[in-house]
Formats: structure tokens, sequence, C-alpha cells
């Protein structure tokens, strides 16, 4: 696409409106997004339509359209974060992850389902309804970032900007036959990145294929003032080593503890093909061992869940968002009691009460405190495992997506999608999840997770590239051509 | 093993600002002693000569200049607001003090 | 039955805890690049930083990491190698993150002190006060209650609320808890707010107005029989907007608990509020129920690890300690201990000190700003630093003593005019038309018709009653509209008489 809009084959504003009449078709059934902005998404196209009659030099995505998940603030555009308690708010500011697209002159959609405060691996908890995947309209597209991934597998969009926390990118990617990133921590601004657990969350990019990702990726990292845990370092080049996709003499190891034992057969079987596959390409396949992370899960939902706790504490009807019980005998106290019990759902409910007592003092010792030692111990694994392997792997997660109210009621069972995800987020550093292939049972995608140490993101774009190339030699076509046609208007 | 009362999720919500009704503090609780055995795993290997991590990145000091840049105007700074008066953010009376 | 504080003092002995905040002077907030300038309109220097707008990240302002190390050196602290921030968790709306961004155990700077110097029954006393921590958090938004009768926040309908404020770098100066102070607590407690006030204006890292906001202090306060080992309960005085109220909050805290505790009652664990009007304290908050603060490290910023050359630079860099530049200022000048003590308690120093570098001789100086100057601010009900003379206007008064042109009393109604608001010194001699009569020939008219007019007295004064002169000056000091030198008058009187001096 950027090619044939470099080439001048044709416009932004041609090609941003292929894609909204294309939401306009799918999204009823696919419900990826929560607002489509036409008309900013067509101003934003015929800008850059200007500049490039004009002469001016582009970056390589300019005029490409692009879905945001609705975590990210956009100044005036409709920003929920999947919740009630923001419903109508328009943020005053971009998020630097919006400055950065609009900086190279990427068209802005419109904003993507989520599991509402990124809390969730389904896209059920979205206060609007969840997402139907695409590949079967009455299974989850995964979560927290379900609308994203759905918008790229529906063709509602080339390129998505997701969230990751515990697997929020990289799940849904998995689920739904897309390629999904979560860079190094620190390595994209979170500035205007709405927070569910601060030292976790990372914005990344989402694409059909690796090289996009790869664009899309150099696109929004970078140095930001404004995030103090923001990595001051040059962007990796990504994109070199995406176009490389050369693993000859590298080492690929594959984690013990997450190896696929008790996953869906189908699952296993298109990991252990992967692993033959990249050993053809010229790598070597090496085992290693993680013993902490099987604590990993755990020390998850003690963290995420107390930063959370205090990070929506904000969320209190005063200066922005829904206020409820305003009126004759009102107090302050009483219209937050009341707006945050009409506001938020009951998977925030839950994390926010879990953090709460986490972060109680009597029991800070033994749960947070505790918990970031975990943290500490999971990283020195990573640290020892890299120095036998260039990169980890694994599947992406142990099951193809579950139907909708499937697992809903039971809390467990819909952490446990998070196994092979959590590890990644905190040690902090990059986790890469690419198509695999559909699993012979039930016809649905399987995900690939690349693992890289912190701030070596190109090594996970360089063995994607590898992988994705074999496959494609394999199958003859993109997966993604062989989606079920959506029905549509 | 641990669990919460009732009225333990009380006091939470309260600490919280969450309203919740009779029926959702009996079920979290029930819900919680569920996770809470879970979570607990952690303390298995959290010894005392383990160092705790509060980042993912070895960062220090990292600051910002004392430089005024430019705010939000009153208008920006209000826009999201339930209720405001003079340019003030509106809200309705408040019982505790500080 | 209500105690005197002298009974009060004879049984029990006060422990003191106190906690005073600092608003540092830096140009951006805390967090926040957001001006800090005071009374500008409401929220109109605001972000989604201080805001807590969903999305907004904190990033420290370095000055204020300095002038907190600064502060922490020139209170003897050592300097945390490692310090973190925490969050401090609580709904308020005043907080719009619903909290707040301090230190919990990591604090940046521990364990110093402060010694200050009193006047007891036995002499000059100096009792070191220990200094537990210094760190740094934000202020909060301001609230206007409306609705209420009193404007407080009780019985308010509504509160509306401004924003400029919140994130203004704030730093807290916690002491250990301070005992054996005896009868002298409140005196002790002046004193340490008045030397850290001191300090701090020498490091120019606050403008210290009390009355201002910019420096806050609460007051913990605790009686236990003298002898006792066991502290008794304790209560938390705020509100205390003067170095007057920290005196007079202290000695009422004091003779509460003791009635309390008389009438074998408890003293109930609270925050006070400080009535300036009645010196007593009203209940606020009780503290029993004491709210959870959930601290943890602050994600979103990363640890402070100063490097020992940064701390040497600036250890380096700090101004004279305020003790040792009294006793230079005291010997330069040649003051007693007595005026010093004078000048310290009236706040007038540094004032005095001023006009000294303008060229003003020390006794002089300190004798207007603590004579005159002192007596109308007393008038008026007001802190000497709110009226509208400075130190430049008494160096010049001084100047004009000296030359002639002012006698003292002339000078008298140059500061009335000066401070009325009326111009410079020079200004109010020209617009007042003050001159002093030099000219013996004016002086002599006015003596003699005086003397006409009064002439049993003028000779009484001829018959050698001394005396009776002042009768007669006074006079001519009318007849001259008060711009005659009296002195001059007299001598001129006198010689007219036939007396000499």
């Amino acid at each position: 696409m950027a090619k044939a809009l470099a080439a001048g084959d044709i416009t932004s504003v041609a090609l941003t409106q292929v894609h909204l009449d294309r939401i306009t078709s799918v999204d009823t059934d696919v419900h990826a997004f929560l607002f489509v902005d036409t008309q900013g998404a067509l101003a934003q196209a015929a800008a850059v339509d200007a500049k490039r009659a004009a002469g001016e030099k582009l970056s390589p995505l300019a005029g490409v359209p692009l879905a945001l998940k609705d975590v990210m603030t956009q100044k005036n555009v409709p920003t929920t974060a999947g919740s009630k308690i923001l419903e109508g708010w328009r943020p005053p500011y971009d998020s630097t992850v919006v400055t950065n697209l609009r900086a190279n002159d990427i068209v802005i959609l419109g904003k993507t389902n989520m599991d509402e405060f990124a809390m969730g691996s389904s896209t059920e908890n979205s206060a609007y309804g969840p997402t139907h995947n695409p590949w079967d309209l009455t299974r989850i597209p995964g979560g927290s970032g379900g609308g994203s991934s759905a918008a790229l597998a529906a063709f509602e969009a080339p390129l998505a900007i997701g969230t990751d926390t515990g697997g929020s990118i990289r799940q849904p990617a998995a689920v739904t036959g897309t390629v999904g990133v979560k860079p190094t921590y620190g390595a994209v601004s979170r500035f205007g990145l709405i927070a569910f657990s601060s030292s976790l969350d990372q914005a990344g990019p989402c694409a059909r294929n690796v090289l996009d990702a790869a664009l899309l990726h150099e696109a929004i990292a970078g140095y930001d003032a404004r995030d103090s845990t923001s990595i001051n370092a040059p962007v990796p080049q990504v994109v070199n080593a995406a176009k490389s996709g050369d693993v000859k003499g590298m080492k690929i190891g594959v984690v013990k503890e997450l190896n696929g034992d008790g996953y869906q057969s189908g699952v296993r079987i298109r990991f252990e093909e992967s692993l033959e596959l990249l050993a053809k390409a010229g790598a070597e396949i090496v085992e290693v061992s993680a013993p902490n992370f099987e604590y990993a899960l755990a020390a998850y939902y003690l963290i995420a869940p107390s930063e959370c706790s205090s990070n929506l504490a904000r969320f209190d009807a005063m200066r922005y968002g829904l206020r409820v019980g305003d009126g004759e005998g009102a107090s302050a106290e009483s219209v937050m009691n009341l707006t945050r019990k009409a506001g938020f759902g009951r998977e925030v409910k839950r994390r926010i009460i879990l953090g709460t007592y986490a972060l109680s003092s009597g029991y800070y010792d033994a749960y947070y405190g505790s918990a970031q030692k975990v943290r500490t111990l999971i990283t020195q694994d990573f640290d020892k495992a890299f120095q036998k392997c260039d990169v980890m792997v694994s599947p992406t997660c142990p099951t193809t997506a579950f139907k909708i109210g499937e697992k809903s009621n039971d809390p467990i069972a819909m952490y446990l999608n998070d196994i092979a995800t959590i590890p990644v987020n905190m040690a902090g550093i990059g986790g890469m999840s690419l198509p695999a292939g559909l699993a012979p049972e039930d016809g649905l995608p399987v995900g690939f997770q690349i693992m890289a140490p912190a701030m070596a993101d190109q090594r996970m774009y360089l063995v994607g590239a590898a992988l994705e190339a074999a496959l494609l030699t394999k199958w003859g076509a993109p997966l993604l051509s062989k989606i079920p046609e959506l029905r549509g208007k | 093993m641990s669990s919460l009362s009732r009225d333990d999720v009380a006091n939470l919500a309260r600490l919280a600002r969450i309203q919740m009704s009779e029926e959702e503090l009996v079920s979290l609780s029930h819900e919680f002693t569920v996770i809470l055995d879970a979570v607990a795993r952690v303390q298995e290997v959290a010894s005392a000569d383990v160092e705790p991590t509060s980042h993912p990145l070895p960062l220090r000091n990292v600051f910002r200049p004392d430089v005024v840049l430019p705010s939000l105007s009153t208008s920006e700074a209000l826009s999201g607001a339930p209720a405001q008066e003079e340019s003030r953010f509106r809200v309705p009376q408040i019982l505790g003090e500080e | 039955m209500a105690l005197t504080y002298d009974e009060v003092v004879a049984k029990y002995e006060p422990v003191l805890g106190l906690e005073v905040h600092v608003e540092l002077n830096t140009e951006s907030k805390m967090f926040c690049p957001c001006s800090t300038i005071f009374g500008a309109e409401p929220n109109t220097q605001t972000c989604p930083v201080c805001l807590a707008l969903p999305g907004a990240l904190p990033s420290v302002n370095e000055k204020a990491i300095e002038s907190t190390i600064k502060i922490g050196l020139a209170l003897n602290c050592s300097i945390a190698p490692f310090s973190r921030f925490a969050r401090k968790n609580y709904f308020y709306p005043d907080m719009p993150k619903n909290f707040q961004i301090s230190q919990y155990d990591e604090p940046i700077c521990i364990n110093g002190y402060v010694d200050v110097e009193i006047d007891t029954d036995e002499g000059p006393k100096v009792f070191r006060i220990e200094i537990e921590r210094v760190h740094m958090e934000e202020d909060t938004g301001k609230s206007l209650h409306v609705g209420g009768a009193t404007g407080r926040i009780h019985g308010a309908e509504y509160s509306l609320l401004d924003y400029n404020r919140a994130g203004i770098p704030l730093v807290e100066i916690v002491t250990k808890i301070v005992p054996g102070t005896g009868k002298y607590a409140p005196q002790v407690a002046k004193a340490y707010v008045g030397e850290l006030r001191d300090i701090l204006r020498s490091l120019d890292v606050s403008d210290v107005k009390m009355e201002q906001g910019s420096l806050r202090c609460d007051a913990n306060v605790s009686l236990r029989l003298i002898g006792s080992q066991v502290l008794g309960t304790r209560s938390e005085t705020k509100n205390v907007n003067s170095l007057r109220s920290v005196e007079r909050a202290i000695r009422g805290e004091m003779i509460r608990h003791a009635e309390l505790l008389n009438k074998g009652e408890r003293v109930v664990q609270e925050t006070r509020h400080f009535q300036e009007e009645s010196g007593l304290t009203r209940s606020g908050r009780s503290k029993e129920a004491a709210e959870d603060y959930r601290y943890f490290p602050e994600p979103d910023l990363v640890p402070v690890a100063p490097d020992a050359a940064w701390i040497q630079t600036l250890r380096d860099g700090l101004p004279e300690r305020a003790s040792i530049h009294r006793k230079r200022l005291q010997e330069a000048w040649a003051v007693p201990d007595k005026e010093m003590a004078a000048m310290i308690n009236a706040d007038v120093l540094n004032l005095v000190e001023a006009s000294v570098d303008l060229g003003a001789d020390p006794t002089k100086a300190r004798g207007w700003w603590l004579g005159e100057i002192s007596r109308i601010a007393n008038d008026k009900d007001l802190a000497i630093s709110d009226l509208s003379i400075t130190p430049s206007d008494v160096a010049q008064i001084v100047a004009f003593v000296n030359s002639g042109e002012l006698t003292d009393k002339l000078a008298r109604q140059v500061i009335e005019g000066v401070i009325a608001g009326e111009g410079t010194p020079a200004a109010v001699i020209a617009h007042r038309g003050i001159k002093v009569v030099n000219d013996d020939g004016a002086l002599m008219a006015a003596i003699e018709k005086v003397c006409a007019e009064q002439p049993e007295t003028a000779h009484k004064i001829r018959n050698g009653h001394l005396p009776a002169a002042g009768a007669l000056i006074g006079a001519v000091m009318k007849e001259t509209k008060g711009q005659a030198d009296a002195a001059r008058v007299r001598k001129l009187l006198l010689a007219h008489l036939g007396q000499a001096e």
C-alpha cells in the first residue's frame, strides 16, 4: 500500500475511503471499532495527499490508514478505554504515540474496542459489547486489544496500535492470525496511554505481516521526555532486521516451562512445525529452562491490580467522565462511590479490590512485596537463559479462540490465557506473536511467540521474518487469505 | 487458607470508593478466596535475600529542567468537567476534611 | 477547671513533634512544567499531568531535587544515596490523582538537627531539635467552599476547585520527638520554626511566607507526668499561620491536655485546627480511624541517586549558616545580646541588615525598625513585612537625619508618610513640605513671639527654673509646625533668656 501511495497509483483519500467503506460493511458484525473518525481521517488523508503533491519527502507509511486502540488519548476524539466511566470524553491532548503517528502522516481511522481499562483476555469486558473474531464471529478475538487485531484480520485497517500489559497485543494477534509486537518496556512512550499497570504497560505495533509491524514500530518508538520510564537510546533497526530475515547460526531457546505441555493439541502441532522450519532456515534449537515462570501468573495478578487500583483512583467524577448521583443531599464522597459503582465493570472492580487488598498495611510484604521479588527472579531466569540463546520461543497462548461467553464466569480460567505472555512483561523485555498456521481440529489461528532480550527488539523481527517467509512458502499464500468471507452488507 | 470475609470486602470497597451491593460483596468474597490462594504462591519463592523489582529498567535520576512550558487553556482544562462555575470545577459538598 | 500554664508545667512535661511544609520557589511545578506563579486566574496553570487526566505521567523537576538537597545539607542531614518516590493513596477532590506522589520509607534526607537558642530563667539556653527526615511531595489544588455561612467546609453546599496550586513542589521537614523542653516548649517551637524559616530564606529556596502558605507548620503535642517515661497521647494542630501562633497553639494545647488529664479523661488522638481569634484549637478529623495510605513505590518515576560530586557542589555553595551570620553581624555592629534577641524576636534582623548594607548606621537602623516602624505595625495589627516601607527607605531617612535635613521628629512624619503609600522619603518630604527650620532668624522670631505670649513662663526661666523651658520649646515647635530642630530651639531660647545650658 505504501508503495502504491508513493508511486501515486492511489491517493490516501481513496485508500482511506476504501477502508471506511469496509468498516461500514463489516463492522456491525465484527464490532472492532468504538468510534470511526470519518471526517478526521479523510481530512488527514487529504492533507497527506496535498503534501505529496507538493513534492514533500514523506515517511514510508505516509497516507496509510491505521486503527488505534481506544486506550490512547487522541485530541478531541472520543476516548473511552472501553469503559462507561469515560463515555463521551474527548481528551484535550494527544498521546505521544498519536503525535508520532501524525508526524509520520499515518491516517487514524478510529478507535478500537478493548477490554475495559485493558483488563481481560477476550474483549468481553468492554462496556460497549464484545468484538467478534473475524475467523468465527461466535468467538472472541482475544484481549484486551481484540478490536485492533480483529480490525486487521477483517481488513478494516492494514495497521493498528495495541497495548500489552500481560499479553494484550500478542494473544489477540495469535487468535486472529495477525502479527502483534510488545516492544521492550520503555521503547514506546506511555504518555497518553491510559494507565492500567504502569510498570508493565507498553504500546506496540500490530499488522498483518512482520515488515509492516516493523515499519510501524519505527514510526512510534523513541525517547519521550514526558515519560520518565522512556528509554533514551536510538530505536533499534527493526525494519532492516525484518527485511533480512537471516537466522543462520542463531540460537533459538525453547522454554521448557512453556513448551506446550497441556496446551491444545493443534497449538502444539503448529509450534513444533515452526521450530522445524526455523531449524531448516539455519537456526539451532536449544532447550532452556525458566523455573520461576510458574510463579509469573500469580505475581502478575498481584502487581497489575495493585498498580491499577491506584491508577484508576483518578476516575472520581470530579474533573471529567461520568458523574452519577449529583443532586439533593449528594456529597463528593457519595458521588464518587456511585459513579465508580456505575462506571466500572465487574472485572475492573474485582481487580481494584484485589489491588487495594494487596497494598494494604499488613499485607504489603506478603503480597505486593513478594510479587515484586518474583519479578526479580523471572528477570534472572531470562538473563540466564539468554546466555544460551539469542531469542526464546513458545506458543503464544494455550488455546485457539474460545467461544464468546465460554470462560467469562471463570476468572482463573480466563487468566490462564496469559500464562505464556506474562513473563515477558514481568521482565520488561520484548515479545512478538506471529501466525503459525491453523489448528487442524478447529481451523482457527495459532500464534508463535518470540521473546528477545531487553533493548534487542530487532532480534524478534529477524526471527519473525524468517519464520513468516518459511510459512508463506509452505502455505503458498498468506494465512489471512484463508479467512472466511465476512457476510457484511 | 487465605480468605476475605464480606466485611473485609466492604472495607476495601470503602477504601476504593466503590459502592457495592450486598450481592457483589458476598460473591467477591467467595471469588477472592480462590484468587488469593492462587496468588499466595508467590510467597513460596519470595525469600528475604531477593531484591524486589519495581522497575524493569535500571534507570536513575531522570529529571526535567525547571522551565515553564505552556499549560492547557482554561477551557481545555475544564473541557471534560461534569460541572463548572467561574472557571473552576464544581463538585458536591465535601464531607471529610484534610 | 481552667488551669494556668504554670500549674500545667508544674505537673506535666510536654513532648513535641513538628512538621513543617515548605513550598519551593521553583519556576515550574514538581512533576510538570506548568508555571507556579502565585495569584493567577483559576485553572490557567494546569495541564494533563497536574489535572490527572487519563494517560498523563509525571516528570521530576531537577531544581526541586537540588533545593531539597540544599535544605537537607543546611539542616545537617545525610543525603540518601538512593531514594524513591512513593504513592500515598487517598481520595480527596483537591488531589486530582487521588494519590499524592510523596516519599515513604526512602526519603532523600535523614537524621539532621537544628540548634535554637532561647531565653530562660537561667539565661540563654540552646536546644537541639533533631530532624527525622526531609522529603519531597506535591501540593494540592485549592477549594472554595460555597454556600455555607462561614465559607468553611462545614455546611457548604458545594465546592469550587482551582488546580493551579496542584503539583507545586513541597518539602516536608519532620522532627524526631522533642522532649526536655519543659515549660519552654512554646518558645522552643517558635524559635525552631523561625530558625527554619531563616535558614530556608538564606538558601533562597522558598518565599517562606507563613501568611501566604509557603511555610506551614503542624504541631504535635503530648503531655506526660514529669519524670515518666511513658509518652502521652498526642494531638496534631494545623492551621498555624504565624510564628506567634506556633507559640500560642502549643501553649493552648498543653493546657487543654492537662485539663483533660487532671479530670481523669483521655486525650483523643486527632487533628485539631488552630483558631487565630481565640488562641484555642477546634477538633477536626479524628486520626484514630487512620486511613490506610497503601504506600508503594511510584512506578512512573525512577529512583533518585544523587552522586557525591553533585552533593559536594551544593554543599560548597551553601550560604553562611544563619547562626554564624548572626554572630558576625552582632560583632560588627557591637550590639548587646538583648538587643540582638529583640531584633530577632521582632523579625527585623534582615531588614536592619539590608538597611545597613545601603549605608545606614546599624544603631540608627535598628532604632527605626524596632521603634517607630514596629509601633506602627502593632497599631495596624500587621506584620512589619506587610508595611510598604523598605530598607532603602530607612537608609535614606537615616541619611536625611545625618545631613540635618530631618530631625528625628520629622523623620517620624516621613516614615508615617511612606507607610501610608505616599512614596519614597524624598517624595513625602516634598509633598508634605517637610523642612527643618534651620534659619536662626526664623527661629528667633518664633521664640520671641512665644516669650511674649507666655511672659510668666519666660520669667521663670530667666530666674533659673530651667524645666519650664519645655513648655516654651513645645510652643515654638507648634509655631514652626514641628519643623524646628528642638535642640537648636532650646539653645537659642535659653540664650535669649540669659541662661546657659
